[in-house]
């Protein structure tokens, strides 16, 4: 352990600490950019230079270890005027998009752009100038937007170890590209969309379905494998109601944000207008061709009939009361153990209690299963 | 999971064996990678050259079906090289002698000969797990759809045993499971031969205990399997089926029997948040609502106990599971008047002790892991701390069997069957997430580029595959991800649904679990 002091405060901490997590230890804030919690440190953006007694000019507290007696100012204002120049040297190469960014209202840059009140900028000259060219359908990457500060580089290399992307070319040309920039070999996960502190990484689903302030979060759990993923739900209010539009996952989550591509990006199913809305009674038979369920060459379960020309709409009742009569007809002639229960593994706990509960004790058999076995 | 999966992070040794974790448990993977950047070194056994492989220090590519064999083959490197814990097996395990000699036999040469694994690999992958008393195991379906499931896990936990490497932090075996809440539907008791908490239902004192809870009599009768009720409904034993949230037209094994099974139903409930093919066939749909409709908890692999949150309503007249459920049983003359979705693990947790300490309150922010047996319990990270439940645990000899179907001139591949990264199981969810759907939109058999090179097969040729049960026509993928005389189909596709080709007779022994991981199949141009 090593007692170091910032700006007046003294804080004792382990050795292998960074100024910058010990400063955010004592709720200190310094502005960060290229800084992740769960990244190796990169030291990029300069954004959180400190001045340390004994060392000639600011260093980056991201970068620099703790050391014993360490006395660290993190607000100067020669530091401040530092920092506000960095500001507007990366944004002299910004473009001015935040109306429609969709990052609008959680950009750090923005935030940053504000805080040091940076708008006209004596810096202004050449700009990169990228046309977008993904063709994948999951994650938009606006370069033009970029800021070079490696998280989603980082991310997709310390975290997903898939290595899709990394800077290419050099100085002013530098970019964050594919390898010779051919094919992106990637799983999509988005880990780089939950990283990017601009607007370079976004999700192509959730452009212009509303911003921040209009959106309400719900924390719940991923409902695909049995990892059980914190995920948040962001939910907007549109004239057909309420729809959910993104999903993300809080770093202070066990899963510390991280996602894959059905948790992150697979939740247009919810408002799906192929929901099932209305119960449903069968009006043809089973037979495969009177039914038009017919076996196509490849497929066999397929139909050339909509399902709904099979089916009846119902009201809740009745579609119940079918149910109930038919179960207790079959019961009464056939005994409990002609029926039998599949119920979910999709399905909360509280669900399936009560469906293997209805199984044993209404129906009064043990023919209860689930895909568990399979 | 015996551990957490935080704890996997602590692991020296991650052996990993038939999981494709990086696609299948993609997070998981995402903490063992955490792992392997701290030094943890990971083994992978398993038939594909699946992506975990970048970063294993070794790959042991077995043949389909032979991972008895090299279970085996490791306790016997690790026996014969004393590497084994002794204190352990002394203190709580039984039977080590008896087990000792059933392993005998399976030098590494002789497991080489079975498993195409070579007998160093074997040797090394010995040392290294058997070296570690900090070692974890990772399984999925690779281990449990055989006809030796069982004999597999068994298997499995033999090696456990004889390292000791259980019942501590970061060391222990973990199933992953595949779907959200499959550990919660099991705990809830949707399996035919226990009631919730694995409390068996043919035991008198059990039944008696559940009968008064629940205020009926209840059949003393082990119910029938999901892989028996599906050859009881042709028969005509099964008469009604009704079946909520899942979708056995294209997940279960020999899809073509199961058609006739289900058209054979007299009655057919489906209750789903889609027209799935096996709502097709129903005579009832009962429309339901979804994971970010309504409220309740899952359990994950790990046994933590999470809450999930309404965030939108129901589409249309659609209604949550709980209350159609209540509404048909009060029909029936049993109401059931449960205010809430915690009124009912409330009760979940008087009858299963393991839950009674898990309130919603106290899941508010974190989850629980299970057992959790009172309100100021923690919950439990790993299992089996200071002692396993029944004393001391036997060591179970699990001899080789190959799988039920060996391929032959008619038949001379191996076909296995999974998931892949971007679609999820029969694909009623995924395939309608348009970027999805464009992505990972199409069906395809993996094929190696020397058998694709023999069979005049090229890249993107559509190709039928033909088995005992049926065929489908499929695009083909020429990849050195399978070895030669191995193909693989991923399960999610109806349209070319690999569960066309695999067979509802292999099943495991025991539990009754279909092989779909080794079937043998034709390849025609």
């Amino acid at each position: 352990m090593v007692t170091i002091t910032i700006d007046g405060k003294k804080i004792e901490i382990p050795e292998n600490t960074t100024v910058l997590e010990a400063a955010r230890m004592l709720d200190i804030p310094i502005p960060t950019l290229c800084h992740h919690p769960k990244l190796t440190p990169f030291g990029g953006c300069r954004m959180c230079i400190v001045e340390i007694k004994g060392i000639p000019r600011p260093v980056t507290s991201c970068t620099t270890p703790v050391s014993e007696g360490m006395e660290v100012a993190t607000s100067t204002a020669q530091l401040e005027g530092l920092r506000k120049t960095v500001m507007e040297l990366i944004l002299s190469d910004h473009p001015n998009d935040c109306m429609i960014c969709e990052k609008a209202g959680a950009c750090t840059l923005q935030e940053l752009a504000y805080f040091y009140g940076v708008r006209e900028n004596r810096l202004a000259g050449e700009r990169r100038t990228y046309t977008k060219k993904d063709g994948n359908p999951f994650i938009e990457r606006d370069l033009e937007k970029c800021i070079l500060c490696s998280r989603c580089v980082k991310a997709c290399d310390e975290i997903q170890g898939v290595e899709a992307i990394d800077f290419g070319y050099r100085g002013f040309k530098s970019k964050i590209c594919t390898s010779y920039e051919k094919d992106l070999d990637c799983e999509f996960c988005g880990q780089c969309v939950a990283v990017c502190p601009t607007g370079a990484h976004t999700g192509k689903q959730w452009a212009f379905k509303g911003r921040q302030k209009d959106i309400r979060e719900i924390d719940t759990v991923c409902p695909y494998c049995g990892t059980g993923c914190n995920i948040t739900l962001h939910v907007r209010k549109s004239v057909s109601g309420e729809e959910v539009v993104r999903v993300t996952s809080k770093e202070d989550t066990w899963n510390e944000g991280w996602l894959c591509v059905k948790g992150r990006f697979g939740y247009k199913f919810i408002n799906n207008p192929d929901r099932l809305t209305k119960p449903l009674i069968r009006i043809t038979p089973k037979d495969r061709e009177a039914s038009g369920v017919k076996r196509e060459e490849n497929s066999p379960y397929d139909s050339h009939l909509t399902p709904y020309e099979l089916f009846r709409e119902a009201t809740w009742d009745e579609a119940l009361d079918y149910v109930a009569s038919r179960l207790k007809e079959i019961k009464e002639k056939h005994g409990a153990d002609s029926i039998g229960g599949l119920s979910s593994a999709r399905c909360t706990n509280e669900e399936n209690y009560l469906f293997q509960k209805f199984i044993r004790a209404v129906i009064g058999t043990n023919n209860i299963d689930h895909c568990a076995r399979l | 999971m015996t551990n957490s999966i935080k704890e996997i992070e602590g692991m020296e040794v991650i052996f990993i064996i038939g999981s494709n974790t990086k696609e299948t448990h993609p997070v998981i993977a995402n903490r063992m990678i955490k792992a392997y950047r701290k030094g943890t070194k990971i083994i992978v056994a398993d038939p594909r050259r699946v992506p975990m492989v970048k970063f294993a220090e070794l790959f042991l590519n077995l043949r389909p079906g032979t991972d008895v064999a090299l279970l085996n083959g490791l306790a016997h490197v690790i026996l014969k090289e004393g590497i084994y814990n002794k204190e352990f097996i002394d203190e709580k395990t039984e039977g080590f002698n008896e087990w000792k000699a059933s392993v005998e036999k399976f030098t590494p040469e002789y497991v080489e000969e079975i498993t195409g694994v070579p007998s160093g690999d074997i040797i090394k992958a010995a040392r290294l797990y058997g070296g570690s008393r900090k070692a974890g195991i990772f399984y999925t379906m690779g281990i449990t759809q055989h006809t030796c499931g069982t004999d597999n896990v068994n298997a499995i936990a033999n090696l456990a045993l004889l390292t000791g490497n259980i019942g501590r932090e970061s060391t222990g075996i973990n199933p992953l499971r595949g779907q959200n809440n499959v550990q919660g539907s099991s705990d809830a008791g949707a399996l035919p031969n226990v009631y919730p908490g694995y409390q068996r239902v043919d035991v008198p004192e059990i039944q008696n205990k559940f009968e008064e809870a629940w205020g009926v009599e209840l059949s003393p009768k082990q119910g029938l399997k999901s892989t028996e009720m599906v050859p009881a409904a042709l028969k005509g034993k099964i008469k009604a089926l009704y079946v909520i949230g899942e979708n056995p037209l294209v997940t279960d094994p020999n899809l073509n029997h199961t058609f006739e099974a289900f058209k054979n139903l007299e009655f057919l409930v489906v209750q789903d948040i889609f027209m799935t093919d096996t709502a097709q066939l129903a005579d009832v749909i009962l429309p339901a609502a979804c994971f970010a409709e309504k409220d309740g908890t899952f359990t994950n692999t790990e046994r933590k106990v999470q809450r999930i949150r309404k965030a939108v309503n129901p589409p249309g007249e659609a209604k949550n599971d709980t209350t159609i459920i209540m509404e048909v049983s009060k029909r029936l003359g049993y109401p059931m008047d449960y205010e809430s979705s915690e009124e009912v693990l409330e009760e979940f947790g008087r009858v299963w002790p393991a839950l009674q300490g898990i309130t919603y309150k106290r899941i508010e922010t974190q989850g629980i892991p299970w057992p959790c047996p009172t309100k100021d319990h923690p919950g439990t990270e790993y299992l089996y701390k200071g002692g396993f439940p029944r004393g001391k645990v036997h060591f179970t000899g699990v001899n080789f069997l190959p799988p039920a179907e060996i391929t032959d001139k008619d038949y001379p591949f191996v076909l296995t069957t999974g998931r892949n990264l971007f679609q999820y199981h029969a694909g009623s969810m995924t395939r309608r997430v348009a970027p999805i759907e464009a992505h990972a939109g199409e069906a395809y058999v993996e094929i190696n580029p020397a058998d694709g090179e023999r069979l005049n097969i090229k890249d993107g040729d559509i190709v039928k595959v033909l088995s005992r049960r049926g065929e489908i026509k499929i695009k083909a993928r020429i990849t050195n991800r399978v070895s030669k005389g191995i193909i693989f189909i991923p399960m999610h596709y109806r349209e070319a649904a690999a569960n066309v080709l695999t067979s509802d007779e292999a099943l495991d022994r025991h539990v009754k679990t279909p092989e779909y991981k080794v079937s043998a199949v034709r390849i025609e141009k």
